[in-house]
């Protein structure tokens, strides 16, 4: 049963307004969504990142629920951690409670720094949902190329130059990479479909084991979209599809959304000044191998989700 | 009280049996690895109700235990070399934090080139990470030490690491005493975390990040908590010599009380030390021995105190410090430094990579001493 927009607008977030994101980032809507799901007895453990030095610069914090940061790559370690010794003390009944568990990682403590810690805790089936806000790039050190940014972006890292012009290298798959370790939900959403994301967050927490999460968080500031565009960004992501939303129970994969005339990838290239560059003339090839990418994947996807589509 | 034989490595690993720590992250090398294997057996065997969490590095071995700690638990595990190498970046999160933790440190030769062999540099690279550093010289040192370390680490909330030479003490059996277990699990007593990650009615945010207004003043309070232990060590040594009979201070002094010539070191090859002191002390060559066993925090005034009588002191020391003077002997000198008295001070480099020191090399030194002979930078 899908939550009513009523219901869903009064659930306590436990992630308190006063946090120091910019306006029009992607994240916060992210957060809100998947704590709704997630519910007051939850542990929170954040990757370094924009997330976490938005929500907790001492001495004040955003968080309404116990939330811990470490380090940038080893946020599931930490975590798992955190689960283990749960386990242990429920066991010696300190804890009464059960809980929930929820990491918060952008794209460079999930795809890169932080991927072998993540692997570690799929593989041990910690109970902890990972849910990884994929802004495309380190937007928090300022748009450094990451193994997460669009082939073709414009990053400080892959700067476009008159000889290079952008990232020349494709996103690596870290859905599917998540789905490799047979963990019993994972699952791919976007940030302007709340109610896909709630039910996708609700099915992550109640999963006998690990899940995985790759929602699409627009970066006003390093996409270049402005601030009232976060939304827009991610509709266009899903209907170009460059950002389809499927998910991956139990190993079965199902589409959730099929849009009913796909539009070009230009229509999602054209908004953003991070592309901006691939619209002159020369710079075609790039966009028909965008284009041919993402219509491959798609086709791709098509065939794994077979009968449930 | 029991008499058991052990290596160093099993001792530590009976130590934490005693213990049942709630978590324990478990990685293996070379030559720590038979202290987690033995851990792992005795959860096999159900003998401890350790929760174990087998990882993919110890940089995880320590984001695990951070995690664990965090939460509430208490949290043992152990590494050598490379592994806290690759966990430094996070022994500072957990000092940092102010998580008890207790970690067994086994000494061993750091690359390139690639050595498993005993020698101190690792541990030396992380002494002012903020942990509190015990080392034993012997088994019956680490079971003691990791008994004494897991009391002190709960007392003043910092992290502790018990360090054993690799092999030398690591891999060789020893008689040991071991106590109840019951008396151990007194000793250390329940851990009660005055914070935890898991009280959802008390939600509170760990490891926040601090602006210059803030993070001077944390650093001061965490300084401040490790150089408690100078006062907590000794009451919880106190507390177990009471127990098992065996009194640990910052250092023992061995045959120093009328020695004119001293050697300074840490760990095994004090037991080498003593073997040669006892033999010239019976040819009546006035020798002695001080072994450090608490390094962080430095017992400055204490070192000093031990050594101010000396003629001639020579530190041995089982690492090396490129570009500087290595560390124990670093710190022996500063312990000297504000003396109105004080002896000639040498430094000698041994047993890199394993490499073995003998007893006539230690006596060259004692006799070179004697003479006011410099002894030789690096014993080979």
């Amino acid at each position: 049963m899908a939550v009513n927009i009523k219901e869903f607008a009064e659930m306590e977030s436990y992630f308190a307004p006063g946090h120091g994101s910019c306006s029009g980032c992607g994240f916060p809507m992210i957060v809100r969504t998947v704590m709704k799901a997630a519910g007051k007895n939850t542990v929170v453990c954040l990757a370094t990142g924009c997330l976490e030095v938005t929500s907790t610069q001492y001495p004040r914090s955003s968080w309404k629920t116990p939330c811990v940061h470490s380090l940038f790559e080893n946020s599931a370690a930490t975590l798992s951690g955190v689960e283990t010794a749960y386990r242990a003390l429920k066991k010696r009944g300190f804890v009464k409670n059960n809980l929930n568990f929820v990491v918060f990682a952008g794209d460079g403590g999930t795809y890169d720094i932080g991927l072998q810690s993540l692997s570690g805790m799929l593989e041990r089936r910690h109970k902890i949902v990972f849910v990884l806000y994929d802004n495309g790039a380190y937007m928090n050190t300022g748009n450094q190329r990451s193994s997460g940014t669009p082939y073709g972006a414009n990053t400080t890292t892959t700067p476009v130059g008159s000889v290079l012009k952008g990232n020349m290298l494709s996103r690596k798959d870290i859905v599917r990479i998540a789905a490799a370790h047979n963990i019993p939900y994972v699952a791919q959403a976007a940030v302007h479909n709340w109610p896909d994301l709630f039910e996708k967050a609700k099915k992550a927490f109640a999963a006998d084991g690990p899940a995985f999460l790759n929602v699409f968080s627009p970066c006003q500031l390093n996409w270049g979209i402005g601030t009232d565009f976060a939304i827009e960004i991610s509709k266009l992501a899903v209907n170009t599809n460059f950002w389809p939303l499927f998910e991956i129970e139990k190993g079965s994969y199902k589409l959730n959304f099929r849009p009913a005339n796909p539009l070009p990838i230009t229509e999602f290239i054209k908004p953003q000044k991070r592309f901006r560059h691939l619209l002159e003339p020369g710079n075609k090839p790039i966009i028909d191998k965008m284009q041919e990418e993402t219509s491959m994947e798609w086709e791709k996807l098509l065939r794994q989700c077979k009968d449930n589509i | 009280m029991k008499k058991v034989q052990l290596t160093g490595a099993h001792a530590a690993a009976e130590a934490m049996k005693q213990i049942n720590p709630d978590v324990v992250p478990v990685y293996p090398i070379t030559p720590q690895t038979p202290m987690m294997e033995k851990f792992c057996y005795f959860k096999a065997e159900g003998q401890v109700g350790t929760e174990l969490v087998l990882v993919e590095s110890e940089h995880s071995v320590m984001s695990v235990a951070v995690g664990a700690s965090a939460a509430g638990a208490r949290v043992m595990t152990a590494s050598s070399s490379q592994g806290i190498s690759l966990m430094n970046e996070v022994l500072t999160v957990a000092s940092g934090m102010r998580l008890p933790i207790l970690m067994n440190v086994v000494n061993r030769a750091i690359s390139a080139p690639l050595n498993i062999h005993c020698d101190q540099c690792s541990t030396m690279n992380i002494r002012d990470l903020g942990w509190v550093q015990l080392f034993a010289e012997t088994p019956q040192e680490a079971y003691d030490l990791t008994i004494i370390g897991q009391k002190l680490a709960e007392a003043i909330n910092t992290p502790v690491m018990v360090c054993q030479d690799g092999f030398i003490t690591s891999h060789c059996v020893e008689n040991l005493d071991i106590l109840e277990e019951q008396k151990t699990k007194k000793f250390v007593g329940e851990y009660k975390p005055k914070n935890t990650l898991l009280d959802t009615g008390n939600p509170m945010t760990f490891g926040a990040w601090q602006m210059p207004n803030a993070y001077m003043e944390t650093k001061i309070e965490q300084e401040k908590a490790l150089s408690s232990a100078l006062a907590e060590y000794p009451k919880a040594a106190k507390e177990f010599a009471k127990l098992s009979g065996r009194n640990y201070g910052y250092v023992e002094e061995y045959r120093t009380n009328d020695a004119e010539a001293v050697i300074v070191t840490l760990c095994s090859a004090a037991g080498t030390a003593k073997a040669v002191v006892d033999s010239m002390r019976q040819n009546g060559k006035k020798v002695g021995l001080l072994k450090i066993i608490l390094l962080r925090p430095c017992p400055y005034e204490e070192i000093g105190t031990c050594l101010e009588k000396a003629k001639a002191v020579c530190v041995l020391d089982r690492a090396i410090s490129f570009g500087a003077n290595a560390p124990l002997y670093s710190e022996t000198m500063q312990a000297l430094y504000g003396l109105s008295k004080k002896p000639k001070l040498f430094s000698s480099v041994f047993g890199l990579g394993g490499r073995d020191l003998f007893e006539e090399q230690v006596e060259n030194i004692f006799t070179g001493l004697l003479a006011g002979k410099k002894p030789k930078e690096y014993i080979q």
